[in-house]
């Protein structure tokens, strides 16, 4: 029921807006703090017996790549709020959102060729893993030239919403069939990445990371979503000012 | 039920008059597997080995090509406004409108296969192995298909923007098409997993196609 009132106070923008710019300061501060000592506990996490230093790369990769898939979700969740509950802010939320994840995804993908090349001997193999994070980045791309196709932003939102939903229902389709692509051309005992248990030592920063990684990205979707509706604004404004000098 | 069939019936006759442009797509397909010798060299061995994914992606292409006509044309002339507004719900017509594309548009290429497989040096069995599969897929690609249509009508927009749409969602079909077309030819796994998957995305695509379409229809036409 709370929760329920909650959505409904921010429903108006302006109530959106003075609540953000109260919550937004310590969010970034909490981002900053945490993301401070998540660092230091990886520079300080010790060594692997056989990655060496390279295993450091882990704890700036995994954040990224687990964030990719998030923000999809977090995408398909405010698709639904424009679609079915025709929340105002929802299309707001899933355009601020969609830069973002894309930008995850590129990070996830980066980080792992740079940690792929002295592991593995290449920058990039068509592993399926690889692969079906690759699709990701795509689809987030599409998603992104559709928003930039259309002008009217609440046409643009529905179309984004429908495809948002059915990349939800695809992504696990396209995961599930490129795992069974990959295992028919090539073995799998190549890819076994750092190992399936690790150590406290490493486990501990991770997580620290990866709560860091989540934080950042609630903080610059908050930002980025301000930022959508000041635009949306200064464009109404800017259309009114244009139909009053017109007439 | 009547309504439907004469959808389909109307769908499939503007398709193959003269101003459809259904039988372009075989002919892009053609021109497409013509390519690829040119690209590659005429080495018939390493023809042979590529044909089934030659064969996938020209089919693939050819299928994205005549898309975006779609809900198009209906929509210029008026007529998407009065299937949307008639009583038969709108997901049925839109996979009415799906399985009457594909008929015009997906069979010929089907047909077109054992011709380009010849020109592929791909022998009888496996030619008809990739027929097969394409068969069973290429209703995947168009009841997808449909979804970057319907969108393509309500923005408008069409062309690069629906290939960039559509093209990663097709991906699964493609790799098990493929996938089942080489075990039929060489591989040492059975024809049979590859080739229940493929069903089986055939079979998804027809249950949410009609209705991710029919929902940007609805949201969109206005």
């Amino acid at each position: 029921m709370t929760l329920t009132t909650t959505l409904t106070d921010l429903a108006n923008p302006t109530r959106f807006l003075s609540l953000t710019a109260r919550v937004l300061p310590w969010l970034t501060a909490a981002t900053a703090i945490l993301l401070a000592i998540g660092l230091y506990q990886s520079a300080m996490a010790p060594d692997d017996y056989q990655q060496g230093a390279t295993v450091k790369i882990m704890f700036i990769h995994v954040p990224n790549a687990w964030l990719a898939m998030f923000v999809w979700g977090v995408m398909s969740v405010a698709a639904l709020g424009t679609l079915v509950w025709r929340h105002p802010l929802a299309d707001v939320a899933a355009k601020a959102a969609a830069p973002i994840g894309a930008a995850f995804t590129f990070l996830a993908l980066v980080t792992g060729s740079l940690w792929g090349r002295p592991m593995w001997g290449t920058y990039w193999e068509w592993d399926a893993r690889l692969t079906s994070v690759l699709i990701l980045f795509l689809m987030y791309l599409g998603l992104m030239a559709l928003w930039r196709a259309v002008e009217d932003p609440s046409r643009a939102a529905r179309a984004a919403a429908v495809l948002t939903l059915v990349g939800a229902l695809n992504l696990p389709i396209i995961k599930f069939s490129v795992d069974w692509w990959n295992t028919l051309h090539q073995p799998a005992s190549v890819f076994r990445m750092g190992g399936p248990t690790l150590d406290r030592a490493f486990l501990i920063p991770l997580l620290v990371m990866a709560v860091a990684f989540s934080l950042l990205f609630v903080t610059l979707h908050l930002a980025a979503m301000r930022n959508e509706i000041l635009r949306r604004r200064v464009r109404s404004l800017q259309m009114m000012q244009a139909s009053r000098k017109a007439a | 039920m009547t309504a439907l069939a004469a959808l389909i019936k109307r769908d499939v006759q503007i398709a193959l008059r003269v101003g459809g442009g259904a039988l372009i797509g075989v002919l892009f397909f053609l021109t497409v597997v013509v390519l690829m010798p040119f690209a590659i060299g005429p080495d018939l061995a390493l023809l042979t080995r590529l044909g089934p994914a030659i064969l996938w992606l020209g089919a693939l292409l050819a299928s994205l090509l005549t898309l975006d006509r779609l809900f198009m044309a209906d929509h210029d002339d008026g007529s998407l406004d009065l299937i949307a507004m008639s009583r038969t719900p709108l997901e049925l017509s839109c996979a009415a409108k799906a399985l009457a594309h594909w008929l015009a548009a997906g069979v010929p290429l089907i047909v077109a296969t054992p011709v380009l497989g010849l020109l592929l040096n791909l022998d009888a069995g496996s030619t008809l192995a990739v027929a097969l599969t394409l068969l069973v897929g290429t209703p995947a690609l168009t009841f997808t298909g449909i979804i970057g249509a319907a969108l393509a009508v309500t923005l408008h927009r069409g062309g690069l923007l629906l290939a960039v749409l559509v093209l990663p969602l097709s991906i699964p079909v493609l790799i098990f098409g493929v996938a089942a077309s080489e075990a039929a030819i060489s591989g040492p796994v059975s024809f049979g997993t590859p080739f229940s998957i493929l069903a089986a995305l055939s079979l998804i695509s027809f249950v949410v196609g009609p209705f991710a379409a029919a929902a940007s229809l609805r949201q969109g036409l206005d």
